[in-house]
């Protein structure tokens, strides 16, 4: 497997840096993945309130695991910036609210396998990303504020809604209507 | 296995993005498990978090923070890719495969039976499942064949995940991997189907208010 060492990383999408990370090791593509997607871990952490240098530790935390789990990350199932989002929201889950995260083993015997491919595997991942941006920007402003509260200020429904002043049922059903536009951007209409 | 009963999308948004707490994560990770229209909805969910976090505005990183990253990594193995795990069956034979999602064995460990198992009543049985959240009590509960879940009222939402067996309501029947997700201020009474009767994961976020009177003397007691 021969990487394009010769390119230079800087102009290497966030998903070609991963995988060069995971196949040969090359810090040189985790050192400009960190430049470009450090500062904005570091910003997520800070958004739930932790401290300047708490938020640096745990995106430092973060990027070690995004390093040792390198090969766990698939292109098709994902793209590098949704699956280092996972990686930061599972770490800001343990470390500022000091719950557990329970998790989906891909490998459990239970597991209950897709029989169809599904519109999401059908589609570029990169792709997927730029869609769900677009389909957000295009959100009304009530949608949009309660979906950036609960995914990046980690805000609860219950706490969206008092923090608003907006009845519960009301912040629900913006999520809902939201997640419905967002669905059918990607073509997903069940 | 057909999945007729899903969690509100409220919850399957609230998974993805973390702001859901530990115990009704616990059902949503458990269903997950069995059901592929949720997992797919789950990753589009999380593909928000993905782009909202791509579009944060940047808070500068200390000057040694690359250095001190590398200086981490150095030795540091990668991970290979997860491979299946043997199932329980092949490493003892004489084991059944467990019928909990792995979601759930981290908390509880594999094997239903030896969990020590709290009388509610004659033929319904709970075991509390430890977390940090306060908003919410996950514990699983175990209904002999053809008897009924205590009545009772709502005054929160509750979760219901089938684990093993079934059981009906006034309404539909819940088999495995089915979450029966009932909203605030419903009346239902739950009976375990025949068979082996039902394992399930009952998540909720207030104390049940039975009807019946000797488990609202116990309420107190079993910490229901």
């Amino acid at each position: 497997m021969a990487p394009a060492q010769e390119v230079s990383p800087d102009t290497r999408s966030d998903n070609d840096l991963l995988l060069s990370i995971a196949v040969t090791q090359c810090r040189e593509a985790f050192s400009t993945l960190f430049q470009r997607l450090g500062p904005r871990v570091k910003a997520y952490m800070m958004k739930v309130g932790a401290s300047p240098d708490v938020a640096e530790e745990i995106t430092q935390e973060t990027f070690v695991s995004v390093w040792r789990k390198a090969r766990q990350f698939d292109q098709r199932k994902s793209s590098a910036v949704t699956w280092i989002f996972t990686i930061a929201r599972n770490r800001r889950i343990d470390r500022l609210r000091k719950e557990r995260r329970p998790a989906l083993d891909p490998y459990d015997p239970l597991l209950v396998p897709n029989k169809i491919p599904t519109p999401l595997e059908e589609l570029e991942q990169s792709s997927i990303v730029k869609n769900v941006t677009a389909s957000i920007e295009k959100l009304p402003v009530d949608q949009r504020d309660v979906v950036h509260l609960s995914f990046i200020e980690g805000l609860s429904h219950q706490e969206i809604s008092d923090r608003l002043k907006t009845p519960l049922g009301t912040i629900k059903s913006r999520l809902r209507l939201s997640f419905e536009k967002l669905r059918l951007s990607l073509g997903d209409s069940q | 296995m057909t999945i007729l009963h899903h969690p509100g999308d409220d919850l399957v948004l609230g998974y993805a993005a973390g702001s859901l707490a530990e115990s009704w994560s616990i059902a949503i990770a458990a269903h997950l498990t069995y059901c592929p229209i949720c997992r797919l909805k789950v990753e589009a969910a999380e593909n928000v978090g993905g782009s909202l976090l791509g579009g944060l505005d940047a808070e500068a990183m200390a000057p040694s923070a690359l250095d001190l990253l590398l200086t981490q990594i150095k030795g540091v193995e990668q991970n290979e890719p997860e491979k299946p795990r043997a199932s329980i069956k092949e490493s003892s034979p004489s084991k059944q495969l467990s019928i909990l999602p792995s979601a759930l064995q981290s908390y509880i460990g594999n094997d239903v039976d030896a969990l020590p198992w709290q009388r509610l009543k004659n033929d319904v049985f709970q075991y509390l499942i430890e977390t940090n959240d306060y908003e919410a009590k996950a514990r699983i509960l175990r209904i002999k064949a053809g008897r009924p879940v205590p009545s009772h009222g709502h005054r929160g939402r509750e979760l219901t995940l089938v684990l093993s067996g079934s059981f009906e309501d006034e309404l539909s029947k819940f088999s495995t991997g089915d979450l029966q997700d009932v909203a605030e201020e419903t009346v239902h009474k739950p009976v375990a189907a025949s068979g082996d009767g039902c394992i399930c994961l009952a998540v909720k976020d207030a104390p049940l208010q039975f009807k019946e009177l000797i488990p609202r003397i116990l309420q107190p007691v079993l910490n229901i």
